[in-house]
């Protein structure tokens, strides 16, 4: 018998919010946090707009040490790390002692590819023939798991201490990592959450695949358009986002707030046939990974309220709607609400699916379904499926009972978690 | 720079990688970077690289194999400085 898991913690470093408060606001407001980047300019890309969190400098002095900060130049780091303790600290969760750690705590903390500013002055110094120059931290800020090794070391984990890297999957499966942990009994509390670096070195293969808008240069906020008949590509992104999973007993045995409580999910692969690719999802498998999801969690199909879809802002959005259609079996009006957050924040690639999972469990706690912007003309081929009423593009106050979150990657890879208010 | 100059110096770039349970006091000339202040070891070659920095000289590997103490860099540097 599996365990039951619910959320007791949540942080986040977003492009147009760091911290929960800043981020529910911008999101229940359609804030973006899509920017022109001089950077990008500078250096000839057709794509010069990038979603990324403003982090002040004396902001870090809260979460790192001075020695943690000296040489410093991992973003993905420093945004995991403030999500990562932020979520720890919100569900009143304490970091272990010096002598010992703490064994029921773990972490799952994934990211696509770490501290590419780091390993770049690297690439230089090894170059030049200086290698001894490197200092003791360039292993530790460029490889996978440092995200996790530093949130472990400052927590105390105990427990698995890991990095899973699924392209823009990443982070929603890290969810149900940290989930079947927890419900098999290995685990009563994961820190599960996923980041992803800023900078030209992460976003400059997306902008020779010729996949991101061109054309928004001088109009940051209007460029990311999920579902949308002018959406153009999607805008690259950065941050992180965690949540604190815990056994219900953990969770009720200290009286800890509880956001929601995760059903279940699913993640499966298309095997690139099909339809599908490395870069494209074959559409079977996606509704496989829907419809497993959902049996999985014990629900029914017409329980679903909201979805908060992949929706990147690519033609495949009308394909990505289909598929929530055919494999929900609802169309038209009786279709779930759905929205997508990229829009206001972007596709934050490996950080994606970790930041749309704390969004997606604030609409339940918030009883609020966000608005998507930059979708007031919806795409026609959308609305031959489903009800342009179930597209908001404002936010308005309606209580969820179950949210479905799905995320999918290059690697025709894909992850669908069922979030559900906690009733016990 | 005399040798007072040189340890105040040297104090300076070791104290930053100090764990939070030991105090800068705790610094004295016959300190055991690892063995007595706690120093991560692989933060030593960080402290060679400041000490490279902050004294504008080069350490050869045999140096900083030597280097276990603050008295030894401190000899170390002084070496260094001779050889200029």
């Amino acid at each position: 018998m599996n365990r039951r898991v619910v959320i007791t913690g949540l942080g986040v470093c977003a492009p147009n919010g760091i911290g929960l408060d800043a981020f529910s606001n911008a999101l229940k407001n359609g804030t973006s946090g899509i920017r022109f980047q001089p950077k990008l300019a500078d250096l000839n890309f057709g794509c010069q707009i990038a979603g990324e969190p403003l982090v002040p400098s004396n902001l870090v002095n809260n979460y790192f040490t001075p020695l943690q900060l000296r040489g410093l130049n991992s973003s993905g780091i420093v945004y995991g790390v403030i999500a990562g303790i932020d979520a720890w600290k919100d569900a009143s969760l304490s970091l272990a002692s010096d002598t010992e750690a703490d064994w029921d705590s773990g972490i799952i903390f994934g990211t696509g590819i770490l501290g590419v500013d780091k390993f770049r002055e690297a690439i230089h110094l090894i170059d030049a023939g200086d290698v001894r120059r490197l200092g003791s931290t360039s292993v530790i800020q460029t490889m996978a798991s440092g995200i996790s090794a530093y949130l472990g070391g400052i927590i105390g984990c105990g427990n698995q201490v890991t990095t899973n890297s699924s392209a823009c999957t990443t982070g929603t499966e890290g969810v149900l990592m940290g989930y079947e942990r927890i419900a098999s009994g290995k685990a009563e509390r994961m820190l599960v959450g996923s980041c992803s670096d800023s900078g030209p070195y992460v976003w400059g293969g997306f902008d020779a695949m010729r996949i991101l808008p061109r054309k928004y240069n001088q109009n940051a906020s209007k460029a990311s358009r999920p579902m949308s008949a002018s959406a153009a590509g999607f805008v690259p992104g950065s941050g992180a986002g965690a949540l604190v999973l815990e056994s219900l007993e953990s969770a009720s045995k200290r009286g800890a707030k509880i956001y929601a409580e995760v059903l279940g999910g699913a993640v499966n692969s298309g095997g690139q046939r099909n339809g599908g690719s490395i870069t494209a999802p074959n559409s079977l498998a996606v509704q496989r990974c829907i419809v497993s999801a959902i049996e999985n969690s014990g629900i029914e199909k017409s329980e679903i309220d909201v979805i908060n879809g992949h929706l990147t802002a690519t033609t495949k959005d009308t394909d990505e709607i289909a598929n929530w259609s055919t494999a929900l079996e609802r169309r038209g009006e009786d279709f779930p609400y759905i929205n997508s957050f990229k829009g206001a924040v972007g596709h934050c690639l490996a950080a994606a699916g970790s930041i749309e999972c704390v969004a997606s469990v604030l609409q339940i706690d918030q009883g609020n379904v966000f608005g998507t912007i930059n979708c007031e003309d919806v795409h026609p081929e959308i609305t031959q499926i489903i009800d342009v009423s179930r597209i908001p593009q404002k936010t308005f106050a309606y209580q969820p009972k179950i949210v479905a979150k799905a995320s999918f990657g290059f690697g025709d890879v894909n992850a669908c978690v069922i979030f559900s208010a906690f009733n016990n | 720079m005399n040798t007072e100059e040189r340890y105040k110096k040297l104090l300076e770039i070791v104290k930053l990688y100090l764990p939070e349970d030991v105090s800068e006091d705790a610094i004295s000339e016959e300190s055991h970077f690892i063995d007595e202040l706690n120093i991560n070891s692989a933060n030593l070659v960080d402290i060679v690289l400041d000490v490279e920095d902050a004294f504008d000289i080069m350490l050869e590997n045999d140096d900083m194999d030597q280097m276990a103490t603050v008295h030894d860099a401190l000899v170390i540097i002084d070496k260094k400085l001779l050889e200029k």
